[in-house]
């Protein structure tokens, strides 16, 4: 590693109608490190890789790259300057193979004949895979591969580009442990043949493993940049929420009541197999496992999304059946799905008509809507969960991230609701909203709610989980309690080698 | 009413919930875009022929269009989903030809007209149960193929022949005035409007269909029945189709298996000119209203003066072309 700045940006400032996205920022990319930037969601990651890589221009500030000040006006620009960025949802083409994905936009054409040259673009694509350690087909479909894979077919396409400058944006945050770790050897990999490369992420484990240098945003302000290994954790996270976090598992005290759902062998065909379990009320029961192990699939039909084929559902002790959204809401069961922007909300749509779509009949008289009742209600449930907006006219799509969510939230405080799942709650959340939303989950456990909390994330389904339910292949291979549960026992549940 | 789990949150966060009242956006709608080309075409009507502005000849103009008008009603909430009918047509077509042959074949006219609506609604059903349940087939490939099928079935039923000879009475539809003035079909389309308007923009049910159009994944987490409505209101687009077709036949006088062809394309203008999105989501009742009225009105006043019925379409592309273009410079990111 050399200190040299390979990627210098001076007083960046970028303004939107109204708010100011990135002010004064400050970044420097030593030639062959791997820099993490972190902050919270909002914190103005997004808008900061969004100018280097040309999306946005900045309104104030310079850029140099090599020493020389440079101008980025469009993506193609920093494209050709060397520049690759890597989304967390990989932005390719599904419906062709991973060769064309990867060579696509700087195809190998015979000189001559104009033809593409299948062979050699096969060959180089399959060179380029090894080199990262993956050994899949490059003739094979996009959409027939993990995220995990996309991933890899996406540094690959950066690698033939011969970009000198990576940009990771969440990389790890839809990925499996073990596909981590996989990724990290990648990166280390790229590092090691002198690419510079840029790692955003919310997850510390990622920067500590990762990392040489953290530069840290907070409200659009460049807060400062670290050495991985001068700089502790509590301070890091000082630096991104601006105040200190005493607990992140902030568990209280509480009595566990009576039962109120059971679940008997239930069973979707291809998803889930033999589900039992039970749950009583001001439990949180954590069902984790590796994604794909069929615990969203299980969710979905205890929400009545898809209909399980065989088993028996009991709430409150009386044998019940659930076949739509509608007959799990009547229970009181309420869902905070994973995706909050495709499952959770209608980004094109106000707050009030977001907040009242899964209660139109409360706001309704024999089917005729009172708008008045819809915006009181609105109104009343958005300051409820603190949503940052001037009115509740704002369109969704206008919000952030965490408030995005908050109004997911809303709309499930618009029902009396029993059972609470949240499948994924923390996914691509900072930390300050993490601990907020553990505060949440504790206070509604503690008032004798039950929560069915699905999570990847080992810390968190120790640190708010009563008991853990393991999934692994659509089956339950382990159920503990959280006292007598630890990582090892967890992971080996969730892995268990095949027979 | 607060819940109990509402109480536990506190905060002091105030939130407006008084809409300001915002000039531009007032006048940047659509709607008044389409109002003044209506004006427009009254204008320039009226120029090119004396005889045509007045009460009488506006009146009776309606009756030349509003057949296909009901259709477009219904044909705004399939496009508001995204979707796309374009059997509607042939829908026309299967229930007026078995209406007129079971009429002449000695059933009693009204238990005819029944029959007439019942064929539309099984046929928007038939669709809607295809577009439903087979997720994978899009609303066009379903509709494209039953549109083939039911004019093949109105081709086997009557061959390529008339059929007719209904009783006076059923004239009255197409042709008859309440008080000598106005003609019947404008009323009984005032009725379907208001209907069809309250619906969309007043109740849970219009609420639900735009909820769909924008994004039936976030709709179906919501607790709303995607597919019951979309099942709904394509066997809504087949019964409104069937009522057109009463209007159209009783207007003949007869029918063949050939009536009401291209009538799908027709409606999908009117309803695309008045500002529904082809994307789903967006449009409003009171757009669709006056396309209807300015295609009708452009139609009948260029027909007046003997302008080619060829030339005539070219106009109507072109205006279809040009406000499609103009919608997406100007609203492209507008909601509703």
């Amino acid at each position: 590693m050399s200190d040299q700045y390979i990627l210098e940006l001076k007083n960046i400032t970028k303004k939107f109608p109204g708010v100011k996205a990135l002010d004064n920022v400050n970044f420097q990319l030593k030639a062959g490190e791997i820099h993490a930037l972190m902050g919270e969601n909002g914190a103005g990651k997004s808008t900061f890789i969004k100018v280097i890589t040309g999306v946005h221009q900045p309104n104030e500030g310079e850029i140099y790259l090599n020493g020389e000040k440079i101008e980025i006006n469009d993506p193609n620009d920093s494209k050709a300057l060397g520049i690759a960025a890597i989304y967390q949802h990989a932005t390719s083409y599904p419906h062709l193979s991973v060769t064309e994905n990867i060579f696509m936009g700087h195809e190998k054409i015979d000189s001559r004949t104009k033809r593409i040259m299948w062979g050699d673009m096969h060959q180089a694509a399959a060179k380029h895979l090894q080199e990262l350690g993956a050994d899949f087909d490059p003739r094979r479909r996009m959409s027939t591969l993990s995220v995990a894979q996309q991933q890899i077919v996406e540094i690959a396409k950066a690698i033939s580009t011969k970009a000198e400058i990576i940009i990771m944006d969440e990389p790890t945050a839809s990925l499996t442990k073990t596909e981590s770790e996989d990724l990290y050897i990648i990166t280390e990999k790229l590092q090691k043949i002198g690419t510079s490369i840029i790692f955003i992420s919310h997850r510390f484990e990622d920067m500590y493993r990762l990392a040489d240098r953290v530069t840290v945003l907070r409200d659009s302000k460049y807060i400062g940049t670290w050495g991985v290994n001068e700089v502790s954790n509590k301070d890091l996270i000082k630096a991104m929420v601006g105040r200190e976090i005493n607990q992140l598992f902030p568990k209280t005290e509480k009595e566990i009541g009576k039962e109120i759902m059971r679940v008997e062998n239930l069973s979707r065909k291809g998803y889930f197999k033999d589900i039992s379990f039970a749950l009583n009320e001001g439990e949180i029961l954590a069902v984790t496992g590796l994604v794909g192990a069929g615990r969203t699939e299980l969710c979905e039909s205890l929400f009545g999304i898809k209909e399980y084929d065989s088993g028996i559902i009991y709430f409150e002790n009386k044998e019940v059946e659930i076949k739509e959204v509608e007959d799990a809401m009547n229970l009181g069961i309420g869902y905070l799905p994973e995706d909050r922007q495709e499952q959770g909300l209608i980004l094109d749509w106000e707050l009030d008509k977001n907040i009242s779509l899964s209660a139109l009949d409360k706001i309704s008289n024999r089917g005729w809507i009172d708008r008045k009742k819809e915006k009181n209600m609105a109104k009343r449930l958005a300051e409820k969960v603190n949503v940052k907006a001037r009115s509740i006219f704002n369109l969704a799509s206008q919000l952030s991230g965490g408030n995005q969510q908050k109004i997911v939230v809303a709309k499930l405080l618009t029902s009396d609701l029993k059972v609470i799942i949240l499948d994924e709650p923390t996914k691509g959340v900072d930390v300050g909203a993490k601990s907020a939303i553990f505060e949440i989950m504790s206070d509604l456990a503690a008032q004798g709610y039950a929560i069915i909390m699905v999570s990847s994330e080992m810390p968190e389904v120790l640190g708010m989980g009563d008991r853990i339910l393991v999934m692994r292949n659509g089956e339950i291979t382990a159920e503990m309690d959280v006292e007598e549960a630890d990582q090892e026992k967890i992971l080996e549940a969730a892995m268990k080698a095949e027979k | 009413m607060e819940n109990k789990l509402e109480k536990g949150l506190t905060f002091n966060r105030k939130i407006k919930a008084e809409k300001e009242f915002n000039l531009k956006d007032f006048f940047l709608q659509w709607e008044w875009l389409l109002l003044l080309i209506f004006i427009a075409i009254h204008i320039m009507n009226s120029q090119l022929s004396p005889y045509y502005l007045n009460t009488y000849t506006l009146l009776d103009a309606t009756m030349t269009f509003l057949d296909k008008a009901f259709i477009a009603l219904s044909m705004t909430f399939v496009i508001i989903f995204g979707d796309i009918d374009i059997s509607v047509g042939s829908t026309v077509a299967l229930s007026s030809v078995i209406m007129a042959v079971l009429y002449n074949a000695g059933l009693s006219m009204p238990l005819a007209i029944i029959v007439c609506l019942l064929v539309g609604i099984t046929a928007g059903f038939i669709n809607g149960i295809l577009i439903v349940k087979f997720k994978e087939l899009s609303a066009v490939i379903v509709t494209l193929s039953t549109m083939i099928l039911y004019r093949g079935i109105a081709y086997i039923i009557l061959e390529d022949q008339a059929a007719g000879g209904f009783p006076m009475w059923f004239n009255f539809l197409g042709w008859g005035y309440i008080k000598n003035l106005i003609p019947v079909i404008l009323i009984a389309f005032s009725v379907a409007a208001v209907i069809f308007y309250l619906l969309l923009h007043k109740t849970t049910f219009g609420r639900k269909i735009y909820a769909i159009g924008n994004n039936d994944i976030a709709s179906l987490f919501s607790g709303v029945k995607v597919d019951k409505i979309k099942l709904i209101v394509f066997t809504l687009n087949g019964f409104m189709a069937a009522l057109a077709a009463l209007f159209l036949t009783s207007k003949m006088g007869s029918t063949r298996p050939n009536i009401a062809s291209g009538y799908e394309l027709d409606v999908i203008a009117m309803v695309v000119l008045g500002g529904v999105s082809t994307s789903g989501g967006k449009g409003r009742m009171i757009g669709v209203l006056l396309s209807i009225f300015i295609i009708g009105y452009l139609r009948y006043g260029l027909g007046l003066v003997n302008v080619p019925s060829q030339v005539i379409l070219i106009i109507i592309g072109a205006l279809l072309i040009i406000s499609v273009l103009v919608s997406n410079l100007l609203y492209g990111n507008k909601s509703e």
